[in-house]
């Protein structure tokens, strides 16, 4: 699976032949790959206009293009803020609460991320053929697709310390804006320009499917969570800046501490385990039909309603499990 | 009919060829093929409607509805086939008599004294003893030992002391279909009561002394307050709607200190259209999450069943809170009122909780207070109107507090499953008719088997692992969250889209914790045996060394040897006590016992075998089966597997 961003095709129906080079280098002969473009194909051909574009079936003869236009940027933050306000909002009742919960439209990117993943993840395992994602810059849409195609084939991205490495070279090393990205949240007044909660909705992606396959992940929601806060704000140094360059102008790695040593210090790291974990060597293919996907109330009810059962409950499974 | 393909519903492209059989109480579609040779057996009872569609050029499509919400596509290669299987369905699954019925020839090889000690498993008076009734309070009334007052009632009821025959048969006048206010739940604690009725027969001005009476013995019953709550669970606008009929509800003014409430669950046309709706969105063919959302909005459902629960609360509330008693009733009684009460009532005890007292709820607030199974869930051929979900609501309020509440329950979500398959499956006698005056008349105890004993000896099955009687939410009231909470009601794939085992979680969380359970109990027993062996080894060497030191003291005054051990204890034959791993519960095969269950691969399927049905999965290879036997479970070797995905590449 390679990523990157789209090609200067330009207007002009520009060539590169490097670019060509490279990406016939990694077929063989007679192998067909994918490209995902993760932008609708009117999209796609209205970014020649400003010098982006697609790669053209004349350029890149082995490589079938298909388009999964995902939601990023101003629209999906929109959906964050709106969706947050539904949940805050007690006046609602049950006569309107699904048409609102629909009207944010969260649930439906949910839906179609996981389903790109899926594509993804099916074209490597079944179609046995290398995949090539990218939306426009390659920095949103794109990492979300190729971190969450690697959760649902990869049983090492499950493990605690795997999923760590793949958030380091998916969406950290491979220059996720976090800075921009994840600067006010949902409450804030400020409807910044380059805000999206593009993280966020990889770890709802992830928690659903950790709700599909309770044994197969081996962190919790815990977890997710504490991700999601860190994103945001946080004591440690890991998602600092927009990219491997800005960390490194600022000397991050001098000033501050990482995350990921704190999360792994044996006491801390408990807190994060699935008590329910087996390790599964397999691929997770989840269901993406509508009545699979559920709303992540612990992540938008968390200071709403208490989770106190749920949490005895988890505290019950623990303990089942470790009398045993 | 041979040459039958059976259609997947989630891949149509999927189908399996097959031969159909119809008996006289099955369709069978047995699968081609040599290994499986699967098979799908499905409960005239259990359908609920029957669609022949247009031909193509594959065949003749027909598709089976079933009230249990499994729904079948079948294409059969002869127009004239078709038909015939159409009207032949059609017949069978409209009986006319209740010998027609499977429970009348459904044999689980059980003798005489057998079917008589399952129907005893539940016994009425036990729990009302358990209540703490009869009492200073409350007593029973053989008013209506021959059903003289009310026909739809049970011959024994609960009344409050000054509640004398003549105020009830008075007060039975003056009630829709004679259904006098009659106790349905007693608290000890705080003598408050739930009792139950029907709406009052008062038109715009009608009075009645022995029904004004009656509530007032029903407030006297409770020297803790000095009124009583009666709650409509009718819409006002119905409710008065109804007066214009010489029906309605209670005025205040002409009933002493009552606080009257309407609390408005819909009627059951609208639950029936309710549940129509929700059941076009589960049928649409790969729906975006706007058409699920908009459609399951549009039905209404999760709005009712928050209703009904909402008015439950209202009533354990007012039970356990104010101490102050209520009388519920809707328009005839059996419908809204049975769901509210027993709500009420599981929230209110955690008895009910319990898999015994769930069984007894049902017994007691549907069965015994005459809910019209026979109308509402057609066992025979009847009016469709009558026609609706009204336990299936409640027995789903029951899952939306299991998920809120996941340590509170003892039983699981199958046990809940379940119970609906068979109140609609006629396999057991305990749901048929529409009264217990019926029930008797066709002596169903005598010619039929009860379902609670069945699901007893199957209990194992049934079992929520995270219950334990002394967690702390398996004490007293449960108290749902009020506001906000809409979120909190979810739609039930479980239930509604039971058989698209695409849809579910592959393992079965439940199923895994209750194999760690077990083990654990086991390794526990183990450990207690190995314990006891130490403890008997060490009072032997402790024996052994006192008659050491004895014989040595002794030898020092004689100077003999003692390093002679024939006076120690030897060592017991322990082998006796510690037999083979203690047995497991009955309903587990022996396949369980050699792989003690802590990987997935043993798991068993979260749909285990009915009895008489086959295992109705399609083809998912993961998930160990029963056989059609109803035996053991086999432990697939294939389990963990990924099974079947999606189809991603949309067309």
């Amino acid at each position: 699976m390679l990523r990157s961003s789209q090609p200067l095709t330009g207007p002009n129906r520009k060539r590169c032949h490097e670019d060509e080079i490279l990406l016939r280098t990694v077929l063989d002969e007679e192998e067909r790959g994918f490209i995902i473009d993760t932008r609708s194909a009117q999209a796609a051909k209205q970014a020649r206009m400003t010098g982006g574009g697609t790669e053209p079936k004349s350029s890149y003869p082995q490589w079938k293009r298909l388009h999964r236009p995902l939601e990023r940027g101003r629209p999906l933050q929109e959906s964050f803020v709106k969706l947050v306000e539904a949940c805050n909002d007690t006046s609602l009742n049950m006569d309107r609460w699904l048409s609102r919960l629909e009207s944010c439209r969260w649930l439906s990117h949910v839906k179609a991320a996981l389903s790109t993943a899926c594509l993804a993840a099916q074209c490597m395992d079944r179609e046995e053929a290398s995949v090539l994602v990218h939306g426009a810059e390659g920095m949103d849409t794109t990492l979300l697709v190729t971190a969450l195609a690697q959760v649902i084939l990869d049983p090492s991205c499950r493990t605690l310390v795997g999923f760590q490495g793949l958030l380091e070279r998916e969406w950290i090393e491979a220059g996720h804006p976090f800075h921009l990205r994840c600067s006010r949240s949902a409450y804030s007044h400020a409807r910044l320009k380059q805000e999206a909660p593009l993280f966020l909705l990889f770890l709802d992606c992830v928690w659903q499917l950790s709700r599909q396959f309770p044994f197969s992940l081996e962190f919790s929601e815990r977890l997710l969570l504490t991700l999601f806060d860190n994103a945001y704000a946080s004591a440690y140094g890991t998602f600092l800046c927009n990219n491997e360059k800005e960390r490194c102008l600022c000397k991050v790695k001098e000033n501050t501490h990482s995350l990921w040593a704190w999360l792994n210090q044996p006491g801390e790291r408990k807190k994060y385990l699935n008590p329910l974990y087996s390790h599964n060597t397999l691929v997770i293919w989840p269901s993406v039909e509508p009545q699979s996907i559920q709303l992540w109330q612990g992540l938008f009810f968390r200071w709403i309603r208490s989770s106190q059962y749920l949490d005895e409950a988890w505290a019950e499974i623990q303990q089942l499990i470790e009398g045993n | 009919v041979e040459n039958v393909r059976l259609l997947d519903r989630l891949s149509s492209r999927k189908a399996t060829l097959g031969t159909l059989y119809l008996t006289a109480t099955h369709v069978i579609f047995v699968e081609n093929g040599s290994e499986t040779r699967k098979e799908t057996w499905v409960l005239h009872s259990q359908i609920s409607s029957i669609e022949k569609q247009a031909t193509t050029a594959t065949g003749c499509p027909l598709l089976i509805r079933c009230k249990n919400f499994q729904v079948i596509q079948l294409v059969i290669p002869q127009e004239r086939d078709c038909h015939d299987v159409y009207i032949s369905l059609i017949r069978l699954t409209r009986p006319v008599k209740y010998e027609e019925l499977y429970c009348f020839s459904f044999n689980p090889k059980l003798d005489k004294e057998e079917r008589e000690q399952g129907w005893k498993l539940v016994d009425l008076n036990e729990e009302y003893n358990r209540m703490g009734v009869p009492n200073n309070y409350w007593q029973t009334s053989d008013v209506n030992r021959e059903y003289g007052v009310c026909d739809s009632y049970p011959t024994e009821v609960y009344v409050p002391k000054s509640a004398t025959a003549h105020i009830i048969v008075g007060s039975s006048k003056f009630r829709s279909r004679r259904r006098f206010p009659a106790l349905s739940y007693y608290c000890k604690d705080n003598n408050a009561s739930i009792c139950r009725s029907s709406q009052p027969l008062s038109g715009f001005s009608a009075r009645c002394l022995e029904d004004e009476q009656m509530l007032q013995a029903i407030r006297k019953a409770n020297p803790g307050s000095d009124f009583v709550y009666v709650v409509d669970t009718r819409p006002k606008l119905n409710a008065m709607a109804n007066r214009a009929a010489g029906k309605g509800y209670e005025n205040e003014d002409n009933y002493s200190n009552i606080k009257f409430q309407f609390i408005g669950i819909e009627n059951i046309h609208v639950m029936r259209n309710s549940l129509q709706k929700m059941l076009e969105v589960c049928e649409l063919k790969s729906p975006s999450m706007s058409d699920f959302l908009w459609g399951l909005e549009n039905s209404g459902w999760l709005k009712h069943i928050k209703a009904i629960m909402d008015a439950g609360i209202f009533i354990a509330k007012a039970v356990a809170e104010e101490g102050v008693s209520v009388l519920v009733h809707c328009s005839d009684g059996w419908d809204r009122t049975a769901q509210v009460c027993s709500v009420a009532s599981l929230l209110l005890d955690p008895y009910y909780r319990t898999m015994k007292g769930f069984m007894v709820l049902i017994e007691k607030d549907w069965v015994s207070f005459g809910h019209k199974f026979n109308h509402r869930y057609g066992n025979l051929d009847g009016d469709p109107k009558e026609i609706s979900p009204v336990i299936d609501q409640f027995i789903e309020c029951v899952w939306q507090l299991m998920e809120q509440f996941p340590c509170a329950f003892e039983f699981n979500e199958r046990f809940l499953i379940h119970i609906q398959h068979h109140i609609y499956s006629c396999q057991f006698g305990n749901f048929l008719c529409n009264s217990q005056k019926e029930r008797r008349e066709l002596k169903i105890q005598e010619r039929t088997y009860s379902l609670w004993a069945h699901l007893w000896k199957n209990r194992a099955d049934y079992l929520n692992p995270l219950y334990r009687p002394d967690h702390s939410q398996t004490q007293g009231t449960l108290r749902p969250q009020m506001a906000p909470c809409n979120f909190l009601y979810k739609f039930w794939s479980g239930m509604y889209n039971r058989f698209e085992k695409g849809l579910h979680p592959r393992q079965s969380v439940t199923d895994y914790l209750m194999a760690v359970k077990e083990e654990t109990q086991q390794l526990e027993e183990e450990l207690e045996v190995l314990r006891e062996r130490l403890a008997n080894l060490q009072k032997s060497q402790l024996n052994d060394n006192k008659v050491k030191t004895k014989q040595h003291d002794r030898s020092k005054q004689f100077g003999l040897s003692t390093s002679n051990n024939s006076l120690a204890n030897t060592p017991q034959e322990y082998s006796n006590d510690l037999k083979s791993f203690p047995s497991r519960s009955p309903s587990q095969g022996d396949e369980e016992d050699s792989a003690l269950i802590l990987t997935q691969d043993n798991l068993k399927s979260s749909d285990p075998d009915l009895s008489a049905n086959s295992d109705q999965e399609s083809g998912v290879e993961d998930l160990s089966c029963r056989s059609p036997s109803g035996g053991g479970c086999l432990p697939s070797e294939d389990s963990g597997k990924d099974s079947d995905e999606a189809v991603f590449l949309a067309v």
